[in-house]
């Protein structure tokens, strides 16, 4: 599978419909690269015209800024937005909650607009357009699956049934943590958290979310957030269950279960 | 001697409200210290948030049955507030119900239905008190209530409950001087009330002399304890009755995770890039992020007065729960603290001078701003629309950009995304090598 980059789509006088934003994760975390081609794999599968912008991306500045250093997010954000306002991008999906919120709220005052949307969002679209279709009668129809909230996508952007529908959709029987959706607690990664060491305290946030998340029974954690998916994990393998209970992201649930 | 009363209650009065004046005018100067920020877009949202969020008290509701007790303090103490138009009325013009003549047939429904909510506020606070005292609830039991707040916060209820029980003792002791026909209460045969006639029973070995006393004095200890209430009210948690409504109003309206644009900031770094766009007198920004209270915004210093110290906030922060050493509760009482202090100094000498102290370090320590993972839990929690993670994220640009204080990690971190464009260091050429493997 070839995964098209702007300037060779520019090069060939096409352009991309939409730009898939891939973001520091999933570009370089090995983790977050599985999520990633589980993605690309949907897209080209559905026949998307998309592209990546490749080595053309830059950190949205996300982390910096969060972690009091507006000078780097604002060269961060100039050199982007000059980049993607070069290549006239419209549209931008991102597997990123973090990239989805800056460059989706924060990149517009700055001269950044585009529509922008969440992986789950375009997922959830592609199922209502019956685009995507699951293969036999899914393997994770009846399984237990338990959805963690991403604070990016939940309370700071009100995204809380896009990921949920997707895996109802899979027939699966979706579980509740008891603090979920607005409630939801934090994995333990925002606000630049991921890039150092935690605060001293009792525990660590991801221990606590993890404990909550495999209080369930479920045998999956759904994530939509790379970084959740590392800090959740960290704690299911601090509680020895990595054998048990697997953390995907919805992207790769659905890639899974395609038909092709 | 008739006159006597009546001017009492007027000098009464007028000093109440005079002190209150004063010192509400003191806290809009105090909240105007804050940064310039204009806040007046989409009116038709903002007043419905108000309706809500202040007036309906929605998010109370996460929690039914406190909301409903909280509701009942709320409603009682306010429509209560419609009989102390009567008794404000009486005191200056020395008369005794003059509603009553005025709307002979709906007095009575309206004084019981005093009496039922006055009952209602009463039983409330009793339970809240055993809540709050007695029971292991962990935001009353936190140590950011340590010393006065607590006491505060017990006080305001405790003075609840004896306002109400004074007014039903004022009624009682009225209704049984009416059956008696004493003096100036046989002129105002209201009948007796649905509550207060309960404690006629108690009564009635009182000579006609001491229920006068009795009613006098519950009447007179009423007003002055409102009185004394409304002026208690500026120093105190209970100030969110009055300021969660202009809160809610101005909150913000934009998605919880957009970060407030530094347009200096801005500014600079596109000279830097284009620099035939810099114009020859560029002067740098004066202040990044926020070192004192007169740094932040207007908002965030009315966020700090509106705050009732509930500790919602903190009891949903990832870090509180986890032992950290951040709560968002601290950061708003440090917040009012600070810049009650700040005002205090202006009374004192104006203008206010350097105290060598600030809301960073004096007040919030790194450690504290080092554990926020900007959640918004805090913000999602709070039932009166206050927002201490803005306040955080100012202060955490003050560390880092103007004291350079970061954590060895957040160094490597920006070295990392200036120099390989990625928060780890991973070379640019190798973003896209995942493609090579799909």
């Amino acid at each position: 599978m070839h995964v098209p980059t702007v300037a060779e789509l520019i090069a060939q006088g096409k352009s991309p419909e939409i730009l898939f934003w891939v973001g520091c994760a999933g570009s370089f975390d090995q983790r977050a690269q599985r999520v990633t081609k589980a993605f690309a794999q949907i897209l080209d599968q559905v026949e998307i015209n998309y592209a990546i912008l490749g080595k053309e991306e830059c950190c949205t500045g996300d982390p910096a800024r969060r972690a009091g250093n507006e000078f780097l997010f604002q060269l961060m954000a100039y050199q982007n937005i000059q980049v993607l306002n070069g290549y006239g991008i419209k549209k931008i999906v991102t597997t990123c909650p973090h990239c989805f919120n800056t460059l989706k709220n924060e990149y517009p005052e700055l001269g950044g607009n585009y529509e922008v949307i969440h992986h789950t969002t375009l997922l959830q679209q592609l199922i209502n357009e019956g685009r995507i279709k699951l293969k036999g009668g899914g393997t994770f129809a009846g399984k237990k699956i338990v959805y963690h909230d991403s604070c990016y996508l939940g309370r700071a952007n009100g995204i809380y049934e896009a990921p949920r529908e997707i895996l109802e959709w899979l027939d699966a029987d979706l579980v509740e943590m008891k603090r979920c959706r607005s409630n939801g607690l934090c994995c333990g990664a925002g606000g630049a958290q991921m890039f150092k060491e935690e605060e001293k305290g009792d525990t660590r946030i991801n221990t606590e979310r993890s404990k909550e998340a495999l209080a369930t029974g479920a045998g999956i954690i759904a994530a939509a957030c790379p970084f959740c998916n590392t800090m959740l994990s960290d704690g299911v393998k601090l509680a020895e269950k990595e054998e048990q209970v697997q953390v995907l992201d919805v992207a790769e649930l659905i890639a899974s279960q395609l038909t092709k | 001697m008739a006159f006597l009363e009546p001017l009492a209650f007027i000098v009464l009065f007028a000093v109440a409200v005079g002190l209150f004046s004063k010192k509400a005018a003191a806290i809009r100067r105090n909240i105007l210290l804050g940064q310039k920020e204009s806040i007046n877009d989409q009116p038709a949202r903002r007043f419905k948030n108000m309706l809500l969020l202040a007036l309906g008290q929605k998010k109370m509701f996460h929690n039914p049955l406190v909301a409903i007790l909280h509701l009942w303090v709320y409603a009682g103490f306010i429509i209560i507030n419609i009989e102390i138009v009567e008794i404000i009325i009486d005191g200056l013009t020395g008369a005794h119900r003059i509603f009553f003549p005025l709307i002979p047939s709906l007095y009575p429904y309206l004084i019981n239905s005093f009496e039922v909510l006055a009952f209602l506020v009463l039983v409330a606070c009793i339970i809240f008190l055993v809540r709050r005292n007695a029971m292991p609830i962990k935001r009353f039991l936190s140590n950011d209530l340590a010393g006065w707040p607590r006491t505060d916060a017990n006080f305001i209820l405790i003075t609840e409950i004896v306002l109400m029980s004074l007014f039903l003792l004022m009624n009682a002791s009225d209704t049984l001087l009416q059956q008696r026909a004493v003096g100036h209460y046989a002129d105002r045969l209201t009948g007796n009330f649905i509550l207060s006639s309960l404690l006629h029973e108690g009564l009635h070995s009182f000579s006609d002399q001491t229920l006068i006393v009795m009613e006098r004095a519950s009447w007179w200890l009423h007003i002055v304890g409102i009185l004394a209430f409304l002026n208690y009210l500026p120093y105190s948690k209970h100030l969110h009755i009055v300021l969660a409504f202009p809160n809610a109003y101005y909150a913000r309206l934009a998605p919880a995770g957009k970060m407030e644009n530094m347009p200096s900031i801005q500014q600079e770094v596109l000279y830097a890039m284009q620099p035939e766009l810099a114009p020859a007198d560029a002067a740098a920004p004066q202040r990044f992020g926020a070192r004192d209270v007169n740094d932040l915004s207007w908002k965030n210093l009315l966020d700090a007065y509106s705050c009732t110290e509930c500790g919602r906030c903190s009891a949903a922060c990832p870090a509180r729960q986890t032992g950290k050493l951040l709560s968002p509760r601290k950061i708003m009482m440090d917040t009012r603290d600070r810049l009650e202090e700040v005002g205090r100094q202006i009374d004192d000498k104006q203008p206010w001078q350097e105290d060598g102290k600030s809301l960073l370090h004096s007040y919030i320590s790194t450690e504290e701003l080092m554990a926020c993972t900007t959640c918004n839990a805090c913000v999602e929690a709070c039932p009166v629309s206050i927002n201490p993670l803005d306040i955080i994220l100012q202060l955490r640009r003050n560390l880092v950009m103007e004291e350079s204080k970061t954590p060895a990690e957040w160094a490597a971190l920006f070295s990392n995304v200036e120099n390989n464009f990625a928060p780890w260091k991973f070379s640019p050429d190798d973003r896209d090598s995942w493609t090579r493997s799909v």
